[in-house]
Order: C-alpha cells, then sequence, then structure tokens
C-alpha cells in the first residue's frame, strides 16, 4: 500500500513540475510580449521596468528565467506586485487561503451529506413522486447561477428580510477567522455554504441516483436480499458503498478546483477574502505576478485532489489495489 | 445413496408448490410466464428444474424466494414451506426466512458477490443477519465453512476479495455462505454453467454431500442434462413456462414421456461409440411469452403433433412419471412406433 502512495506522490511533483512550465511559458516566453512591462504595470517608469528586467533576468536565457521566478515563487517567497505598489504576493495567498478552505470545506460537507440523502431517497422511491420531485428540484439547483443564488440570498437576508427573526440573526458580509470568533464564523459563512452547495447537491444526487438504481440491476444485489439482509442495509452497505465510487472521484475533482479559486464567484458576491477574491481583483488590474500565484496555486489544489482521489479509489475499490 | 434417504418418510415434503402463476402487466397486455406450476420437493432431495433459457426455470425459483421485485409482477398459487404459505408472508418474516431457511446460489458467483468486500465479510454478514453472533465467532465460523467447502487456506481465502478467487472457489464461497445458516432448502440456479469442466464435477459433488453433511433439500436450476444425471433424484422439465414432463431420475432418463425431454435426451452427445456428425437438435426454438401457442406450447417444434395438440394436455401419470402430452395418456409413448405411423402417413 505504502509503495503506491510514495510513486503517486512523485507523480504529482512531476505533474507540478510541468504545469509550472506551461504556465511560466505562458507569461514570460510568449513571444511578442514583454513581460517586464507587464509585470511592471502600465505606467511604469523607466526605472522600474529596469529594476523588473534585472530582478527577474529577462536579459538570461530561458531556463535561468524559470529557475528565477520560481525561486521567487516557492523560495524566497517575494514575489512582488508592482501593480498594487510592492505588496508580497505570496503572503496574500497564504492569508487568502484559510478563507477559501473554510468556504468549500463548509460546503462540501453540506453538499455531499444532502446529496447522499437525495440520491437514496429517490433510488429507493424510482419512479415514484418523491423521485421525481427530488430529481426536478436538483435539475433547478443545477440551473441557477451561483452569482444569483447568492445575490437572492444577500438581497433576502441582508436587506428585504434583515428585520424579521428570520435573518436578523445575519452578520453583515465578510469573513471572521475560526480563531478569532467560531460564532461569527459560522453564521457569516452558513449563507454562502448553502448558495455554493445548492449547484453540488443536485449535481451529485442526480448522478448517485443513476449509480444507485445501476446498482440495483446488479446480481449482488439479488445475492443480498437472498441473504435474508434488509432493504436498509441492501441500500447502504451494499449499493451505496459501490455506487460511491463514481462520487468519490467527482468530489475530489471539484473540491480541488473550487478550493483553487473556482469559488471566485461566491467569494466575490459574498465579499469573502478568498483566492477567488484575490484572482478576481488580479485579473481586473492585470497584475501578472499575482494571477500566475494563483494559478500556480490552484493547480496544486486540483493535482493533490487527483491524487487523494487515486488513493480513495484504491481504498474503496479492491479491485482497483489490485491492479496497480 | 446414503441409507438413511431409502428409509425417509414419503410425506416427507419440505415444500409444496401448487397452481403458481406469474405473469407481468405490460404495455401489450398482461404476460404470462409461469402457468400452473406444482411440485414439490422432499426432504433431503435434489430436484432438478432443466429447460431451455425463458422455459420459466429461475422465474420459480425467483418466486419461492419471493425475489420478484418488479411491482408489475402478479404471483398467484401457493408456496409452502413447512407448512407456512410464504406468498402470505409479510416482507419481513420473508426477509427472516430468506438466508436462514431458504438460500439460493447464482449462476456467476464473480457478479453475484459484491465486489468491494471479502467474501469472509459476506458470510459473517449473512451470520450475523440471523444469528446473535459476535463479529469474532461469525469470522470463525465463515472460516470453517469455508474449509468445510474445500477452499484451501480458508483463514486466508476469507480476507479475499471476491475476484483475487478462482471461479470454482468463488463458488465454494457462495456455497459457503448459502449453508451458513443451515438452510432446509437450498435453491442453486445454475450453478456450474459459468465454470469449466473439471470444476463442475467439483460444485457437483459438493452438492451432493450438503445432504449427508447439512441435511439439506436442494433445488438444482439448469439447461445441462449431464448435471442432471449427475445428481438429481427428480427432475422436472420445463418449457414455455409449464411443466413438460416430472419424474424420478431414472425413469425420466431412461424412458421419456414427453417428446421435449426426448429431444432434449437426444442432444446429449453419446459417451461410447461413433458420434454422430451433427448433435441432432430440435427445430425452432421455444415461444416468446407473448406468442405462445394456443394449447400445448410446444407443438409448433414437436415431431410427434396431432390434433389433439389444439388443447393444452393436462398432465399424465404413468407409473411415476408425470407428462403433459396426449400421448402419454394411454399409457408410456412409443416413440419408435409413433414414429414409423407419421413416417407411413407421410408416405401416403
Amino acid at each position: 500500500m505504502l509503495l503506491p502512495i510514495l510513486r503517486r506522490l512523485a507523480e504529482m511533483l512531476f505533474v507540478m513540475f510541468g504545469i509550472s512550465v506551461v504556465v511560466f511559458g505562458i507569461f514570460f516566453a510568449t513571444p511578442g510580449a514583454d513581460p517586464a512591462a507587464r509585470i511592471a504595470g502600465r505606467n511604469a517608469t523607466p526605472e522600474v521596468l529596469a529594476q523588473v528586467r534585472h530582478s527577474f533576468g529577462f536579459d538570461e536565457p530561458l531556463p535561468v528565467q524559470y529557475v528565477k521566478v520560481m525561486e521567487k515563487l516557492f523560495i524566497s517567497r517575494d514575489l512582488t506586485s508592482f501593480v498594487n505598489r510592492g505588496e508580497k504576493v505570496i503572503p496574500a495567498v497564504v492569508e487568502s487561503t484559510p478563507v477559501t478552505l473554510s468556504l468549500v470545506f463548509g460546503a462540501a460537507v453540506i453538499w455531499v451529506v444532502f446529496a447522499i440523502i437525495m440520491g437514496m431517497i429517490a433510488a429507493a422511491t424510482r419512479g415514484g413522486i418523491p423521485d421525481r420531485l427530488l430529481m426536478f428540484l436538483g435539475l433547478v439547483g443545477i440551473s441557477m447561477p451561483v452569482f444569483w443564488v447568492g445575490s437572492v440570498a444577500n438581497l433576502i437576508t441582508q436587506s428585504r428580510f434583515h428585520h424579521t427573526f428570520l435573518f436578523s440573526w445575519v452578520p453583515g458580509l465578510g469573513y471572521t477567522p475560526l480563531t478569532q470568533n467560531p460564532g461569527m464564523w459560522f453564521k457569516q459563512l452558513v449563507i454562502p455554504w448553502i448558495t455554493l452547495a445548492i449547484l453540488y447537491i443536485g449535481l451529485y444526487g442526480r448522478v448517485l441516483r443513476a449509480n444507485l438504481v445501476e446498482a440495483y440491476q446488479e446480481d449482488f444485489i439479488r445475492t443480498a436480499r437472498a441473504k435474508g439482509l434488509s432493504e436498509r442495509r441492501i441500500m447502504v452497505r451494499h449499493a451505496l458503498r459501490t455506487s460511491l465510487i463514481t462520487f468519490v472521484s467527482m468530489f475530489g475533482l471539484d473540491f480541488g478546483a473550487l478550493v483553487g479559486g473556482g469559488a471566485l464567484l461566491t467569494e466575490v458576491v459574498f465579499n469573502l477574502p478568498g483566492v477567488g477574491r484575490l484572482t478576481y481583483v488580479a485579473l481586473q488590474s492585470l497584475d501578472l505576478p499575482f494571477i500566475m500565484a494563483t494559478v500556480m496555486y490552484s493547480s496544486f489544489f486540483v493535482v493533490v485532489a487527483n491524487a487523494v482521489v487515486d488513493i480513495a479509489y484504491a481504498w474503496l475499490d479492491p479491485r482497483v489495489r489490485d491492479a496497480r | 445413496m446414503p441409507a438413511d434417504l431409502m428409509t425417509a418418510n414419503p410425506d416427507g415434503t419440505l415444500l409444496d408448490v401448487r397452481d403458481l402463476c406469474v405473469s407481468f402487466r405490460s404495455e401489450r397486455g398482461i404476460i404470462r410466464i409461469l402457468e400452473n406450476v406444482s411440485f414439490t420437493v422432499r426432504e433431503r432431495e435434489i430436484l432438478s428444474i432443466v429447460g431451455e433459457s425463458g422455459s420459466g426455470k429461475s422465474m420459480t425459483s425467483l418466486a419461492v424466494m419471493r425475489l420478484i421485485t418488479d411491482p408489475n409482477a402478479i404471483i398467484t398459487g401457493s408456496i409452502t414451506y413447512k407448512g407456512r404459505d410464504l406468498l402470505k408472508l409479510s416482507p419481513k418474516e420473508m426477509r427472516a426466512l430468506r438466508g436462514r431457511e431458504i438460500a439460493m446460489i447464482f449462476q456467476d458467483p464473480m457478479t453475484a458477490m459484491t465486489p468491494v468486500y471479502t467474501i469472509g465479510w459476506q458470510i459473517e454478514e449473512q451470520l450475523r443477519a440471523h444469528q446473535n453472533l459476535s463479529r469474532r465467532a461469525a469470522r470463525a465460523r465463515a472460516v470453517e465453512l469455508l474449509g468445510e467447502m474445500g477452499v484451501p487456506a480458508p483463514a486466508k481465502a476469507a480476507g479475499r476479495f471476491p475476484h483475487q478467487l478462482s471461479g470454482g472457489l468463488r463458488q465454494r464461497a457462495m456455497i459457503a455462505m448459502a449453508l451458513s445458516c443451515n438452510p432446509s432448502l437450498l435453491i442453486a440456479d445454475e450453478p456450474t454453467t459459468a465454470l469449466d469442466v473439471t470444476v463442475q464435477a467439483q460444485i457437483l459433488e459438493l452438492l451432493l454431500r450438503l445432504r449427508t453433511d447439512f441435511g439439506s433439500s436442494v433445488m438444482l436450476i439448469t439447461h445441462d442434462m449431464g448435471v442432471v444425471a449427475t445428481v438429481s433424484d427428480r427432475v422436472m422439465v420445463m418449457y414455455s413456462g409449464i411443466i413438460a414432463e416430472r419424474g424420478p431420475k431414472p425413469d425420466v432418463l431412461g424412458g421419456p414421456t414427453h417428446p421435449y425431454t426426448l429431444g432434449l435426451l437426444h442432444s446429449i452427445p453419446p459417451m461410447h461409440g461413433e458420434k454422430p456428425h451433427r448433435l441432432p437438435s430440435i427445430p425452432g426454438s421455444p415461444p416468446a411469452p407473448m406468442g405462445r401457442p394456443a394449447g400445448c406450447p410446444f407443438q409448433p417444434r414437436c415431431e410427434f403433433r396431432m390434433d389433439a395438440c389444439a388443447s393444452r394436455p393436462p398432465l399424465f401419470r404413468n407409473g411415476m412419471q408425470e407428462a403433459s402430452c396426449w400421448l402419454a395418456e394411454k399409457g408410456m409413448p412409443d416413440w419408435a412406433h409413433e414414429r414409423a405411423i407419421r413416417a407411413a402417413g407421410e408416405a401416403a
């Protein structure tokens, strides 16, 4: 078990290296564009430009430039934003990570729990009214854009119904660290969690239902019935357990992508200072060092999530374990 | 044959199926799958149910287990097991019976076992569903059962996943699981079809041993006359949802009284002497449930077809044998004679 995990980690490092080269290529080696000018930002003085050229080694060959950039990103961690007047990029990303993690983690708990409940109820009543109703609601959830749901939620909880007993507990938009005030952390995040989770509850619930219905066609379900097991046990231990394989792989990828900045719209709507909002702001001001850092950061989470999915796969499906 | 079987009470009926009908509601009307199937299984007896695919043999076994989950199924008749009508039990009562009193094994143990659990776990699960056992005791019993079923290194095998075992070992594990709660009746649905011939023989031997070691009766569903000849006490031949013929194995295999049984027996290659260039087969194929002919369902394929076949024959008894064929009405049919009559009729 240990060796495949180590091998997977080595693969992961290799993929990270590949991504860093591609990202570097896009930002620094695109023909016809001067990276120094872009890093320095609009209206940069010739002195600043010269300083950028020197510190990034743009007068040296590409491999040297690559090493210098990576050194700034990962070792000295002093990549500086010129657009934002000398703000250090890496600390800013590190600072906003807990916000994004809080948002995505909470939403993930909600969507996993509700999607499993929804999928199981729909599969148990397949063809019936609860099934159809839940699948319809799932489709509605998938179809609603997250920024719209977020805006509507804000309108209701922050403005129109804020004075009623229902939503008077909702604090103003923003983020309070968990370590500082757990109650406030929860209150400020619970509506963003639900907003972000709605899409995924619909998606995962529908996928899980399809997988469960498929699992119920399998011979081993008939065997489980022939063993005299209860319907509940058949559902949870046999049908759900074998259906979770698709669910988990989807979850890993979505979770990775969301932590890597995919929750951008939710963060912007709810004014959460996470990585997504950081990317959003950097994109607005074309802040190249920031964009590069957040791209690297998000690719890191996607790659890690992929590796975790692979390990979880082996844990969930013994057939995969042996195929290694 | 064990001595105690000879002295067994002839009325030791374990399972009594009467007028079992299974049909399905569909867009094109009601499809009748089983029509008035009646049979009994006695204690410690192996009853083979033979037939082509679509003959209703698997449906019969699923009906006995009450595993037909399709909401459009209509099941009538009675299935009396140890004096209780299974069709009248609540789902909960039936669940308590399944796996404990009546167990079932399936054709392909690869797909019939949940792929993500070890076989030991799956046997434990069944034991613990019916008996108040600790995990440790259940595991010990599972290992013991695997050993009894001839699985080498049973403790190690218990920790293996279904895909890690060979087909024969998987089927042994499946049988171990089915027998874990000492069922009185084991329904084996094509248990050897997915296995190699040598492994088939071992599994059949195991099934034969069950009645002495576990006191179980076996209802063996198969399409393989070789399997029937090896293990059964009595044989029931099904065709198109009805019973074509039934009786003790030596009688049915030695002197069939239904043309369908005759055809099935002809399709076995002879063990001795010159093999025929082409094995004789029954022309045509079984009718689809929607397109069953009126009267005897076998008549379109029957070489002995006659006017009487337009009406459905009941089961006629000749000695220990019963067959639903008009030719069996007046005693044992003489096939050579019947054939000669027809040949003469065609020549004229």
